[in-house]
């Protein structure tokens, strides 16, 4: 929701990056203000993902130009765990399988590691399971859950449930939603995004990264940017989404020149 | 009489095999004799051995070993840091010798229906046709120096018979303690599971001191129909020891043989696992992993043999390897012409956490039916970025997800143990072990 006089969290120039020397992001500029909602569309290869990436700290991108700024601070001197720490979460398209670790124990350890940045005091376990089962009722995920491998054998919904958990767990300011409605069914779709609406409020950001209208019926952004070759090309309030989902990306591209004429 | 050996070294390792005393079961003689006459025709392998490709154990023949000659003076209080939490039927054996005041009660045979939990050399009459057809038939030690060398100096060990549709529901613990350096210990053990019956059993091997000696295992396990059998090897001798083992297991119709083997220990240790699927339906699993440092080499040969139809076998064995040291893996897979319809699954994964850090692994499948169902590989690699990336995402520092993935690692094999207090205790070494600073 866009509130009044609300302060400036992300502030992207110019933002460009390479990947094995191919450059991907060719000038992004985006200014995110607490309280909002983004969502971030493109086709496949336009560099969304690659955008989301960039901002977490992925290693395997070079940024070649531009700067970054969270909450006054320059991101990209920041490690991806400081990052973290500093309040960005990155919630994967892909989020990766651990057998051996129990979801219980990754939670605990990345929920304190986030306690001891807010000074604040970390959770044994009996402290945290009564939280982490009070969050999990938000998603309607069952309690076994806890006990199984960080995402070993998961459903496609409730690997992105786990990461909304994170989420919740880790209450960051700016969370980056990578395609989480990909691979979701209708009823997970609304469990996850019920969860995402629940836990945006006036002080935190949301950027939601998809290819696909239909997750904009649950989360309504208050800004919609199409994203091209690497560049954000178009942006506008929900009813861009709308345009796209009728008329295909190809109408933004038949509309470009006009937009960068004015 | 003498014994005339090509390998004078060899003749060193059978020093004081000829003091042992006769046995009262005529056909534990008689193995004895066949093995020293065998042993005097052997050699030690060296690395122009196929089977010894990797594995160099010429520094166990730099050095001299004997048995034990007098045994140390163990009170409970010096050992049952071993024991496990649960309640179990346990056998204690010393260097190698059986110590009932470390054991517990075992279960007497004539009144508990024919369930046997004992020491080899006190087999009582009654039960010796039971255990005739196996003691020595299923390791072979005829191309086999180690397990000759055991069957030489057998005499104790662990004898388990669990009778005919007999559930035993409490895991039977068999510790294996070193306590003297120099010293070489030939433990043994023979499970005989009749038809339906259940047991768990926990093969222990552990120690008091950490310098060199050698620990030179047998273990027979037979299945009989419908049998289950979990079977958990843990490996923590001293990080100078030599520790040699065999195991051979024969599956007859339907049956179920679980395992998993876990090696911390020793300097060099070689485990040759040999599964036989002898009958239609059986299944067996075969788990494993080898956590090693410094110039520590564990090799583990395993060969799954299927012989008969609708047989599952399947195995998961991973190696963390860190520092100099050199982890061996040989997986072999036969499937007999006969073996229509098999099941098998073979996966080794390897962990190196240097660059001075070594694997060597051979996945085989050797298929002579031609409706069967068989997968295998092999990786070997360091962790993975995206994986890492992942968990500082979530804030954890580089180090912290290096060491919790390396953990998970082992992990996943130790969170396969049945035995809840053994599993929360290797949880704990596998996390020290893997933690870096």
């Amino acid at each position: 929701m866009i509130y009044q006089e609300s302060k400036i969290l992300l502030e992207v120039c110019g933002l460009c990056a390479t990947v094995n020397g191919i450059e991907i992001l060719k000038g992004i500029n985006l200014t995110i203000r607490s309280g909002e909602i983004h969502a971030i569309m493109g086709t496949n290869g336009s560099g969304k993902s690659t955008f989301a990436k960039v901002l977490a700290g992925h290693t395997a991108y070079k940024i070649t130009g531009g700067t970054v700024t969270f909450e006054g601070k320059n991101l990209l001197d920041l490690a991806p765990e400081e990052r973290a720490r500093t309040g960005i979460f990155l919630g994967f398209q892909y989020p990766i399988e651990i057998p051996g670790v129990a979801n219980n124990q990754f939670l605990r350890l990345a929920y304190n590691t986030a306690q001891v940045q807010r000074n604040k005091d970390e959770l044994d376990p009996l402290e945290f399971d009564d939280l982490v089962r009070e969050k999990m009722k938000l998603l309607e995920i069952n309690p076994d859950f806890l006990s199984r491998s960080v995402n070993e054998n998961f459903s496609g919904g409730e690997k992105k449930r786990n990461e909304i958990l994170q989420m919740a767990l880790l209450d960051p300011k700016l969370a980056i939603l990578d395609e989480t409605d990909s691979g979701l069914d209708i009823d997970a779709l609304r469990i996850v995004a019920n969860g995402v609406n629940q836990l945006a409020n006036k002080d935190n950001a949301t950027i939601l990264v998809t290819h696909y209208q239909r997750m904009l019926n649950y989360i309504v952004p208050d800004f919609v940017h199409v994203m091209e070759s690497g560049r954000i090309v178009k942006t506008g309030g929900k009813e861009l989404a709308f345009d796209l989902e009728k008329h295909g990306y190809d109408w933004v591209n038949i509309e470009q020149p006009a937009i960068a004429g004015t | 009489m003498s014994v005339v050996t090509r390998d004078s070294y060899l003749k060193s390792l059978l020093q004081g095999q000829s003091q042992l005393s006769a046995s009262p079961l005529e056909r534990l003689n008689r193995l004895r004799a066949n093995a020293v006459d065998r042993v005097s025709t052997l050699r030690m392998p060296t690395k122009s051995d196929e089977e010894w490709r990797f594995t160099d154990i010429s520094p166990l023949t730099k050095m001299s070993f004997q048995p034990m000659r007098i045994a140390s003076p163990l009170q409970i209080s010096d050992v049952e840091h071993f024991y496990l939490a649960e309640t179990v039927t346990r056998l204690v054996f010393v260097d190698g010798v059986y110590a009932p005041h470390l054991s517990t009660k075992l279960p007497d045979v004539s009144k508990d229906s024919g369930f046997v939990v004992s020491n080899l050399s006190a087999t009582k009459s009654e039960i010796l046709t039971i255990i005739e057809p196996h003691l020595g038939h299923h390791t072979e030690f005829k191309d086999n120096i180690f397990a000759a060398l055991n069957t030489a100096f057998l005499h104790e060990g662990a004898l388990i018979i669990v009778p005919r549709n007999v559930a035993v529901e409490i895991p039977i613990h068999l510790l294996f303690i070193a306590t003297q350096k120099e010293v070489t210990s030939h433990p043994r053990c023979l499970l005989i599971a009749e038809s339906g019956s259940t047991v768990t059993v926990l093969e222990d091997y552990v120690t008091l001191q950490e310098e060199a000696y050698v620990t030179n295992t047998v273990a027979e396990i037979v299945l009989a129909e419908n049998a289950v059998v979990n079977h958990c090897r843990i490996q923590r001798d001293s990080k100078k020891s030599f520790h040699m083992a065999n195991c051979t297991v024969s599956l007859a119709r339907a049956s179920q043989y679980q395992s998993i083997s876990v090696a911390f220990g020793a300097r060099i240790s070689r485990y040759n696992l040999n599964l036989l699927m002898t009958d239609e339906d059986a299944e067996c699993v075969a788990d494993g992993l080898a956590l090693i440092s410094s110039h520590q080499l564990a090799d583990t040969h395993v060969f799954i043999d299927h012989l008969k139809p609708h047989c599952t076998s399947r195995q998961l064995h991973k190696c963390i390897v860190d520092d100099a040291a050199h982890a061996v893996f040989n997986g072999k897979i036969m499937v007999r012409q006969d073996a229509q319809l098999t099941n098998s699954s073979q996966s080794n994964r390897n962990l190196l956490l240097t660059p001075r850090a070594q694997v060597d692994t051979k996945p085989q499948l050797e298929i002579f039916a031609d409706d069967v169902k068989c997968t295998h590989g092999a990786t070997v690699g360091q962790l993975d970025n995206e994986e890492i990336f992942y968990l500082k995402s979530r804030g954890l520092s580089e180090i912290t997800a290096r060491n919790l993935l390396t953990y998970a690692f082992g992990a996943e094999i130790i969170n396969r143990i049945p035995i809840e207090s053994l599993k929360l205790q290797l949880e704990q070494t596998v996390l020290e072990q893997t933690r870096k600073n």
